[in-house]
């Protein structure tokens, strides 16, 4: 049927780079997703405040964010931001450019989550003393992490895909990176793709698992 | 300072490439929504026996779209399949979205209450009946807001199929900033018509959907 001969060795022998590979790949999502988390609360707080011009930038991040291509995102931090004599590596394009992304779509979930934290729950914690920050810090964000919390999962697994994107701005040592680095030296374009996206399916099931373990663990009571 | 190279062509360039991205994201949703629907339903009505479609599609969610492209590309040439890159594109996006359609039908079946079902089907309709005037209806609704997000994601991801040679929205802004190396300017003008494309789709959505709620 194949007029093809499937070489696997040679796929195989790569295999510990391209582990190496999928570790760049998962610290660059795991990074971006600290990030996106951090940006996307102060987005959110943005949005609710009475401040114009902040409530302003944070629609209008968000709205870009969750309205173009991550990929475009990145092609624009990485040649774009070139106009300006400012000369990004691809790993801080791509990094830049999905913490972006995650920022704008997280903000999103974060407004639904903030919805079902009850305001009493706020006044509460004020009439018992805490000032706005505290009660933020120690009541309304614990409880919006936990009702955000599959959602950001889902997130972090986007996250993961999304990094195959920096092989297109040049990166080359992440799971595509060194993927299409060994594709371009044999040609065994199937072997070695097919690896990787076995890793990539791996890393993804890995986070699944791992959150749920997780949130087992957090939200007992 | 205003001074610039970009020519009414390249603009005319740049939307033959919306067309193609608009033309992929429509044949992706019609391939992948009819095979959805019939992979969601089978999910919510048999889910014992289809557990093993699920793998099948959660693979399909949990492996990044260009390697699917670089993969499904490869194999074609291996199969000696003669299509062209668009045909790929096509197939490929095609699983991708049924992959996430099959989810929302799904969770949109699961949400018409048993009980009504029950109600039906004592009221003497039978089950096919039961699931084209009372289940369908009622889950397109539910599963209608939830499908708009997957056409807005489809249509960015298909600035994607790039890599296996389509020229389209981002590939032919990408070929005017190699020849007039003004990157900013072109990245711009095809971030505004993606978002433009985006705002449409949703803009349209939101009206159907109140359109719909008058009735309930």
């Amino acid at each position: 049927m194949f007029d093809y001969n499937f070489h696997w060795r040679a796929a195989f022998k790569a295999l510990p780079d391209m582990l190496g590979g999928a570790w760049v790949t998962f610290e660059t999502a795991a990074l971006s997703m600290i990030l996106g988390v951090l940006i996307a609360l102060a987005l959110t707080f943005m949005r609710q405040g009475n401040i114009r011009v902040l409530r302003g930038f944070a629609a209008t991040w968000i709205s870009i964010a969750r309205n173009t291509p991550s990929l475009f995102q990145i092609y624009i931090l990485y040649f774009g931001l070139g106009s300006f004599g400012l000369h990004v590596s691809s790993w801080a394009a791509l990094l830049a450019g999905i913490t972006i992304n995650n920022a704008g779509y997280l903000a999103e979930n974060f407004r639904g989550g903030l919805k079902a934290v009850p305001d009493t729950q706020l006044r509460a914690a004020r009439s018992l003393g805490m000032s706005a920050p505290q009660a933020y810090r120690l009541i309304v964000i614990p409880q919006l992490l936990r009702i955000v919390f599959y959602p950001l999962t889902n997130q972090m697994v986007w996250a993961v895909l999304m990094t195959s994107l920096g092989v297109v701005v040049g990166l080359n040592n992440d799971l595509t990176g060194i993927t299409q680095d060994y594709n371009s030296k044999t040609f065994r374009t199937f072997e070695f793709f097919a690896i990787a996206a076995v890793l990539y399916y791996l890393i993804a099931k890995l986070i699944v698992v791992v959150a749920r373990l997780l949130s087992w663990r957090l939200f007992r009571y | 300072m205003m001074i610039t190279s970009f020519t009414w062509n390249d603009l005319l360039f740049m939307l033959d490439g919306a067309k193609v991205t608009i033309l992929l994201t429509l044949a992706a949703m019609l391939i992948g929504t009819l095979a959805g629907v019939v992979f969601g339903l089978l999910r919510a009505l048999l889910p014992v026996l289809s557990l093993p479609l699920a793998w099948v599609l959660d693979v399909f969610r949990s492996v990044p779209l260009l390697i699917q492209f670089v993969l499904f590309n490869s194999l074609k040439s291996i199969m000696g399949l003669n299509w062209s890159a668009f045909t790929v594109a096509c197939v490929v996006l095609g699983i991708y979205v049924s992959a996430y359609c099959s989810e929302i039908v799904r969770s949109g079946v699961l949400s018409v209450p048993p009980n009504l079902r029950r109600a039906s089907r004592s009221l003497g309709l039978s089950y096919w009946k039961d699931l084209r005037h009372i289940v369908l209806p009622m889950a397109m609704r539910v599963a209608f807001p939830g499908w708009l997000n997957l056409v807005l994601s489809v249509m960015k991801d298909t600035s994607l199929v790039m890599w296996i040679g389509i020229v389209e929205l981002l590939r032919a802004s990408q070929t005017i900033v190699t020849r007039i190396q003004e990157p900013l300017l072109v990245l711009c003008i095809a971030g505004l018509i993606y978002y433009v494309m985006s705002l449409v789709v949703a803009r349209l959505g939101a009206r159907l959907e109140t359109r719909w709620q008058e009735n309930d």
